[in-house]
């Protein structure tokens, strides 16, 4: 089954990108990703610039509302996802908790959706 | 205010009548979640009395009292009361006579055989020993299994309906099957043993938690089993672990691997009680993988406290082992064991035909990949080292653990 791990990164962790820590920080995502490659059970993935480059847009009636950051200002910010391909859901949670931001923000996990059936 | 010792002690007797008291409800009624539903609120009500108040003189007469009065109540709400409930009265009745006579017979044994029954799914069986014997609930559980507690809850509920329908027998396995099905009850056990011990942060204190439980279900065992060698091996091994689980951790939190632990940190009393137990099973002379392993834990303790064990002693400890059971951790290290007498390319080329035999499995199995990290930095080989220093990084769910490779992997010479 194909799941969707979407990391969640406190703005600690985003910090950690830029600052003194970053080394340590990259690191442990390679190897992290390294492992994932290793296990041939990617689908795709990608991490995403910092929460302070989003843009979030409603359309409402005919205007166009434009804010800049992420829709809700919660602790942690989504700062990357995978999806992969595992038996159920226990394995997507086992490679969940090894996530790097596992232990300081955390992973949401959701099955992908298969395609809708056709009218 | 009660301390905190006198409320561990009043948890224990709460959890230690609940299961009992679960166990002979249910051998007679066969319903297990109709018996765990008749005590909920008495085991709710003496985990919240009981640490303040003192455990009452006779806990499963009181706790039956208080059952029984709350479904009493219950039923006055309901205008049919099913004949099964009205079933489960008269046992209460029974009981509540017999406990205040003497006390309840004692049944968890056949509880904790039907738990690791072979027809309940392996991954329910610990969960469900530890609701059904110990009273655990399914938050704290779903949080040490990593499974989503709805997703447990579920399972628990399907395994209880199961036993209820499918008519698992509660009486003891038979002679034939005996050694099997107690193997089963053992490992589910460990099982819990291993959700605790893997969380070296103990930054998790429901995760923390499990360890202590499994070890008083080990205890449950090998004190309802006092003839069988190996419930006291596994209550050893459960007790040498324990006695250098805080040594893993040092002053600055950071993780600290076996070769580089104070002894002086480790639990004398533990490690004696270990001993004790371990020799217990040794008189009864039927070796097994978990006296085994405890022995290792054994040989390996002596060795840190400076009375070494021979390396070849210990390989051959562990050539008994994988032949018994050939589990991978334990094929890990036993190659690690081989390095300690034949030198790190030995146990590469061990750990390497353990890979061609079960690849799928080792590829994501963290301790293969520190193992051979560790031997490649041993043999001075620091690129490859570097490569599975990274694999095990990746594999590690442990903040401690990727910190302790990340550091190690970085003292590797150019």
């Amino acid at each position: 089954m194909e799941y969707m791990l979407m990391y969640y990164e406190t703005a600690d962790d985003t910090a950690c990108r830029a600052d003194e820590r970053a080394p340590a920080y990259w690191a442990g995502w390679n190897a992290y990703i390294g492992a994932l490659a290793q296990a041939g059970i990617i689908v795709k993935g990608d991490g995403l610039m910092p929460p302070t480059t989003a843009t979030s847009l409603r359309v409402r009636g005919d205007k166009r509302q434009v804010q800049d950051g992420p829709f809700t200002d919660t602790k942690e910010q989504l700062g990357g996802y995978f999806i992969i391909n595992v038996a159920d859901l226990d394995a997507a949670l086992d490679w969940a908790s090894r996530a790097p931001c596992a232990s300081t923000g955390g992973v949401e996990v959701r099955p992908v959706m298969p395609p809708p059936p056709q009218a | 205010m009660p301390d905190a010792h006198t409320s561990v002690e009043a948890e224990r007797a709460a959890r230690e009548s609940y299961g009992r008291l679960v166990a002979v409800l249910a051998a007679r009624s066969h319903d297990i979640a109709a018996a765990e539903d008749a005590l909920a609120d008495a085991f709710a009500t003496a985990l919240e009395k009981w640490p303040a108040e003192g455990v009452p003189d006779n806990p499963e007469a009181w706790l039956l009292t208080v059952a029984r009065r709350r479904m009493l109540d219950e039923w006055r709400h309901q205008s049919v009361v099913a004949a099964a409930t009205d079933e489960l009265l008269l046992f209460t009745d029974e009981l509540i006579e017999q406990a205040e006579a003497s006390a309840v017979p004692d049944e968890r044994l056949n509880l904790l055989f039907i738990c690791a029954h072979p027809a309940i799914n392996a991954v329910v069986r610990t969960p469900l020993m530890l609701q059904t014997v110990l009273g655990l609930d399914v938050a704290r559980m779903a949080n040490a299994f990593l499974v989503a507690p709805a997703t447990l809850s579920q399972r628990l509920v399907r395994a209880k309906t199961r036993i209820r329908d499918a008519g698992v027998g509660f009486h003891p396995p038979k002679s034939d099957d005996l050694p099997e099905r107690l193997q089963d009850v053992m490992d589910a056990i460990y099982a819990a043993y291993g959700t605790g011990w893997d969380d070296v942060d103990g930054a998790d204190e429901g995760r923390k938690g499990l360890t202590r439980e499994a070890i008083d279900l080990g205890r449950t065992l090998a004190a309802l089993m006092p003839h069988e060698a190996e419930p006291k091996g596994l209550l050893a091994l459960m007790l040498f672990c324990e006695a250098r689980a805080g040594a893993r951790r040092d002053a600055a939190g950071r993780y600290v691997a076996f070769d580089e632990q104070d002894p002086s940190r480790w639990s004398i009393e533990l490690i004696n009680e270990a001993e004790s137990h371990l020799l217990a099973a040794a008189r009864l002379a039927a070796m097994g993988p978990y006296q085994l392993e405890a022995a290792l834990q054994s040989a390996h303790t002596q060795k840190r406290r400076g009375a070494p064990v021979k390396p070849a002693h210990v390989l051959a400890l562990y050539d008994g082992l994988v032949q018994m059971r050939p589990r991978v951790g334990a094929l890990v290290s036993r190659a690690c064991a081989l390095a300690d007498i034949n030198g790190p390319d030995a146990g590469l080329a061990a750990l390497a035909s353990l890979r061609e035999e079960d690849s799928s499995r080792l590829e994501s199995y963290q301790p293969y990949w520190a193992a051979v990290a560790h031997l490649e930095a041993r043999a001075g080989r620091s690129e490859a080292a570097r490569q599975a220093y990274q694999r095990a990084i990746g594999l590690s769910n442990v903040p401690a653990v990727k910190d302790y490779l990340m550091t190690r992997m970085q003292a590797l010479p150019e």
